[in-house]
């Protein structure tokens, strides 16, 4: 399949232009076809950008089903439409209809650049606290104040914890 | 460092006339390359990312990256990026100190900035953290040691979302991994004059480098500045991403030098007359556009660097293509001006300082 020159999309308008008596091959998707039919080709160092080439991608991502984020409640659609996800724990809840893209992206799956020198096998604290600050948000829009208030005690538990800071509460944070 | 809501430490009055240490020109082959930049991304654990971050946990990733800045020693300020008003937020962006995207976001924000501003960190752009190191000419591994520092120090005091197999998470897939960028910002005039520069592009692309125009992602290729950097982030190292960029730009440097030798065997009659014309136009304009400012800075930065003008150095021109920006002419002055009081303003401020030198 030849790609847009512009979009990286998928291109359906094949032409060949004639400059300086060298032939030029340019392929065109449906849209920026339009634009070059009408006159308003982009200009020739124009480059599609990063964020154009990926909502491409994404549109070719077709998840079987809706599923949500356990820890963040973002849905895989949601995650399709924005470009971005929601918690560091999407990466594992969404893993299976990651990985292609990735490997799509990055022409590879595994990590071979530097490590925290701390150890970083905290993840189920970590998805852990995502999942409680999501729970403390539903208590508090709730009107559950006690529940909210033992949920933001665990969280700060944990996050001291997790981060060297000491243990504060959210009417520290207000200061 | 300033702590939330004071800006006692940011005037951007005198910051709009002084200049970051990375455009004085006294890096390597600083005569093409204008600056290298690594941006690291970065985020917190047990914090969602930004998009499902409401109100309070922006607030509180603020708050606590900058006590965990702060407590790295390096010597930052604090700008709270939220309560500047939009000419102020679009003068850190011509300083390239701030993304676009974070000038327009909303909710608690702030970049941090290091002395020269060769070192400035966003709060809550993308990602948590987005660390950039930015240097004068080609100087790929000074600035991975200053971001690789600056990492490890902050690791200090924070944990980062990290994946034993797909390294450090971010926000879009696009960074996992490594969660840099390096990118080089070269100044191609004469493969640009001679349409070799589709050439480059081509080339990049096929060893997976973006080439981007002076202010990043979809932006143009304004004053012939073009942006080289890496695509992929997972599967390869830090210093494999350096490796790649330092093997490809000295063969880019090289094609441009060998063309500018070119158009001065060849064409010198005409060069001479367009950077002359440049000059004139520059020294002696009393309303320019900014589009038009950038157009003839490149060509007079082209002949500073073939010794056709001598007055003028690298340094102020690079200097000149930041403050000639619409927010930096307005804060110079002191007042907000309209487009044609810009232009102005912008003819003024030529003048003078292209007669200084």
């Amino acid at each position: 399949m030849k790609k847009c020159r512009h979009c990286s999309r998928r291109a359906t308008l094949h032409v060949t232009e004639i400059n300086d008596n060298v032939a030029v091959p340019i392929h065109l998707c449906d849209d920026c076809a339009h634009g070059y039919l009408n006159g308003s080709n982009a200009p020739e160092d124009e480059v599609p950008t990063q964020a154009a080439e990926l909502a491409a991608k994404l549109e070719a991502l077709v998840a079987d089903e809706d599923e949500e984020c356990s820890n963040c409640n973002i849905s895989f659609s949601q995650f399709r439409d924005q470009g971005r996800l929601g918690c560091a724990a999407c990466y594992d809840e969404f893993r299976q209809d990651l990985m292609p893209l990735l490997e799509n992206i990055h022409e590879d799956s595994t990590h071979a650049g530097k490590r925290p020198r701390r150890n970083p096998g905290q993840s189920a604290s970590e998805s852990q606290l995502v999942h409680l600050r999501s729970e403390q948000r539903k208590a508090i829009d709730r009107e559950d104040y006690e529940s909210a208030a033992t949920l933001r005690d665990e969280i700060a538990r944990l996050e001291a914890e997790l981060h060297n800071f000491p243990i504060s509460t959210a009417e520290d944070s207000n200061d | 460092m300033a702590t939330e809501g004071e800006q006692s430490a940011f005037f951007p009055q005198d910051m709009a006339k002084t200049s970051g240490a990375w455009l004085s020109a006294d890096g390597p082959e600083s005569d093409i390359v204008f600056s290298t930049r690594i941006r690291v991304a970065r985020n917190l654990a047990g914090f969602p990312f930004m998009s499902q971050a409401d109100a309070d946990t922006r607030a509180q990733l603020v708050q606590t990256l900058k006590a965990a800045l702060t407590e790295t020693g390096h010597n930052l300020t604090f700008i709270n990026v939220e309560s500047l008003d939009e000419l102020d937020a679009q003068l850190l962006v011509e300083r390239q100190l701030i993304s676009r995207e974070l000038a327009q976001a909303e909710g608690a924000r702030g970049v941090v900035i290091g002395e020269g501003e060769s070192i400035s960190v966003m709060l809550n752009e993308e990602d948590h953290v987005r660390m950039q190191i930015l240097h004068s000419g080609l100087s790929l591994e000074q600035c991975w040691d200053v971001a690789n520092e600056l990492d490890d120090d902050l690791e200090e005091q924070v944990s980062f979302s990290f994946d034993e197999k797909l390294g450090y998470l971010t926000a879009c897939p696009t960074n996992v991994g490594t969660g840099i960028r390096v990118s080089v910002m070269l100044h191609l005039p004469a493969l640009r004059i001679t349409r070799e520069i589709q050439k480059v592009h081509t080339a990049a692309q096929k060893i997976n480098l973006a080439v981007r125009g002076l202010y990043g992602e979809g932006s143009q290729a304004m004053g012939d500045f073009y942006q080289i950097s890496n695509q992929v982030t997972l599967g390869c190292s830090e210093q494999d991403l350096l490796n790649n960029l330092g093997d490809v730009v000295p063969n880019i440097l090289g094609y441009e030098r060998r063309v500018r030798d070119l158009l001065l065997r060849d064409n010198r009659s005409q060069l001479d007359d367009q950077v002359a014309r440049a000059m004139g136009i520059l020294t002696s304009a009393r309303s320019i556009t900014s589009e038009e400012t950038m157009h003839l800075l490149s060509s007079v930065r082209l002949g500073v660097n073939l010794g056709m003008v001598t007055e003028v150095s690298i340094a102020t021109v690079n200097e000149l293509f930041i403050q000639t920006q619409r927010s930096h002419l307005q804060r110079i002055q002191g007042q907000t001006l309209e487009s044609d009081a810009r232009n102005e303003a912008r003819a003024a401020w030529l003048r003078e300082r292209l007669s200084d030198n």
